[in-house]
């Protein structure tokens, strides 16, 4: 039994090997000398992020160092992956203060509604992404590592411009 | 002992041949020299073809080892060494540990023969530029280069492994197909010299003119089975990661799977070589012939040398730039385009060339500048009715080529009707 193909019916011009050759040759020609490069040269250059980007989390401090987190509650309950340990804690003049922050990064769907719900703007995405370690239990992040990263901030949006146009 | 010595290098006519002491003297040095050479061109070739390869597809390729990269090719040959050896159990050992030496020397032998520049003189007579200068230079060629197809299919065979058995029979098929087109199209380059004898060769183009330009079918069609028989893009179905793994080297590791891109890249370097030699006036400087004429100087033959390793150099970018553009053949079409079109125009434009030297030998005309343009004349008219040709017809056989329009209605006609067919797609 003879094996049936598809048979399809193409014109000369485009089933010529010599041509196609040559057009491919000088495709890559082409691109040879004169090269379209995307590639970013990692760790030398970076790509500028969005000033929206959501990275792992920093807690801002006030002048005299501690964090600005008034423990109020409000990031652990929006928090819709529940990766952030809040324990209050208060002083002899009545100011709360985090005994306990964690934020767990692995658990964490980097949302950004931790930013946005905290009232003391304390707890802050961070415009980063090098977050590789050597083990598991470094992903939980606690208030002093939380309070001691430098990176920049996310901004979730512009003030000026709260519709991003 | 030192007398002896002394006697070996006995200061002679820098322009005649040497004595046999320093002949041998001489030989052991150029093979050093040589193979010294052939590896470290080896080595940046395939940085280039990495490099080259990240060019055209508009990456960087490796550029992390050194400046611009150029150390990558030690950080490779260390890996290759470091890495660890596996054998499958059920391969066959001997010829398992023999298959990349076997696929690796005649890569290198076929270099013993070939000139590399014009001679050079020296206070003990004058050293020919050639490792040995065989008077069946190109018959040497031949044989060993198809030698190299042992190492692949023993490769492939002692693996006991299915695919790199494939690609072990795949490499044995096309070497035999394309040695036949690849020794056709070289017999007109012999019939022109006159002579196997690759000086002579190069001697037969400074005066008539290069053969690119007076048999330029054979030089396409030796180019062509260059590709083939060194196994790169569009013929390296023995390799065929896409099908076949890896093909015949699937199961190797460590410096026994480099020795078989070593051999790769050592073959195109040869082919390069021999491309140059057959077709390009080897070492020759052309517009001149200054530096083919005696005396010769040191001058001359590091500008021949130049030329030479120019020419090998332009053929491995070549070589790296089609494996870049042009996708892998299929099976059935590889073989289709050997026997069945390559061979034909080989066969055919040998008796073309045989009657033109006949005719041409008879009318009186000196194998000269004439001789050569007359043949240039009939190489134009070849060449473009031969791509005219190629260009309406359809040169490698896709599925449907070799059906006339009849044919394809009458295929359609029993092919089973749409409503009929069972499954999700009806």
């Amino acid at each position: 039994m003879t094996i049936r193909v598809k048979v399809v019916d193409r014109p000369v011009g485009e089933v010529s090997y010599v041509r196609a050759t040559v057009k491919g040759l000088a495709l890559t020609l082409k691109h040879l000398i004169d090269p379209h490069k995307v590639t970013v040269q990692y760790p030398d250059e970076k790509w500028d992020i969005s000033p929206r980007w959501r990275g792992t989390h920093r807690m801002l401090t006030t002048e005299d160092g501690t964090a600005k987190c008034v423990a109020c509650g409000l990031c652990p309950t929006v928090c819709p992956a529940n990766c952030i340990k809040l324990v209050p804690g208060e002083d002899e003049e009545g100011n709360r203060y985090p005994l306990v922050f964690e934020i767990d990064e692995f658990r964490c769907i980097f949302c950004g509604y931790c930013q946005e719900v905290c009232p003391e703007e304390a707890i802050h995405m961070g415009r980063h992404y090098e977050n590789a370690e050597y083990s598991r239990d470094r992903f939980v992040y606690d208030l002093a590592r939380l309070t001691s990263q430098t990176h920049p901030v996310s901004e979730l949006w512009d003030p000026a411009d709260r519709k991003g146009e | 002992m030192v007398h002896t010595f002394s006697l070996l290098l006995q200061v002679a006519d820098s322009q005649l041949p040497p004595t046999t002491g320093v002949f041998v003297i001489a030989s052991i040095i150029k093979m050093l020299v040589m193979f010294t050479l052939v590896m470290v061109t080896v080595a940046y070739t395939t940085f280039a073809e990495r490099r080259i390869s990240a060019w055209i597809q508009d990456r960087h390729g490796p550029n992390r080892v050194g400046p611009w990269g150029l150390f990558q090719v030690l950080a490779d040959g260390v890996k290759n060494f470091m890495k660890e050896e596996t054998y499958p159990a059920d391969a066959h050992k001997v010829l398992f540990m023999l298959a990349p030496a076997l696929a690796f020397v005649p890569a290198m032998l076929t270099w013993a023969v070939i000139p590399f520049a014009s001679p050079l003189p020296t206070p003990w007579g004058r050293i020919d530029m050639v490792v040995a200068d065989l008077p069946v230079g190109f018959l040497f060629t031949l044989a060993i280069s198809s030698l190299g197809v042992y190492g692949l299919t023993l490769a492939g065979w002692s693996s006991n492994n299915k695919y790199a058995l494939l690609g072990g029979l795949r490499a044995s098929a096309q070497m035999v197909s394309y040695e036949i087109a690849m020794g056709m199209s070289t017999v007109c380059v012999l019939l022109l010299a006159g002579n196997v004898h690759l000086s002579e060769i190069i001697t037969q183009q400074v005066t008539m003119g290069w053969n690119v330009l007076l048999l330029s079918v054979a030089f396409f069609l030796f180019i062509i089975a260059a590709f083939a028989e060194t196994n790169r893009v569009p013929f390296d179905l023995p390799e065929s990661e896409s099908e076949l793994v890896a093909g015949y080297h699937t199961e190797y590791s460590a410096m026994k799977f480099s020795m078989f891109p070593i051999s790769e890249y050592a073959n195109m370097i040869t082919a390069g070589a021999m491309l140059s030699t057959l077709f390009l006036g080897g070492w020759d400087i052309p517009f001149t012939t200054w530096d083919n004429l005696p005396p010769f100087t040191v001058l001359k033959t590091l500008l021949t040398f130049g030329f030479f390793a120019a020419k090998v150099v332009f053929w491995l970018f070549f070589f790296i730039w089609i494996r870049w553009t042009l996708p892998r053949f299929r099976y059935d079409q590889l073989m289709s385009l050997g026997w069945k079109l390559m061979l034909p125009i080989a066969l055919a434009y040998v008796a073309l060339i045989a009657t033109v030297v006949v005719v041409l030998d008879k009318a009186g005309i000196v194998r000269g500048h004439m001789f050569g343009l007359i043949l240039f004349g009939i190489n134009i008219v070849s060449v473009a009715a031969l791509f005219f040709w190629l260009d309406r017809g359809r040169m490698v056989s896709p599925a449907y080529s070799r059906l006339n329009r009849a044919g394809v209605d009458q295929l359609r006609a029993v092919a089973p009707r749409r409503s009929t067919l069972k499954g999700p797609g009806a």
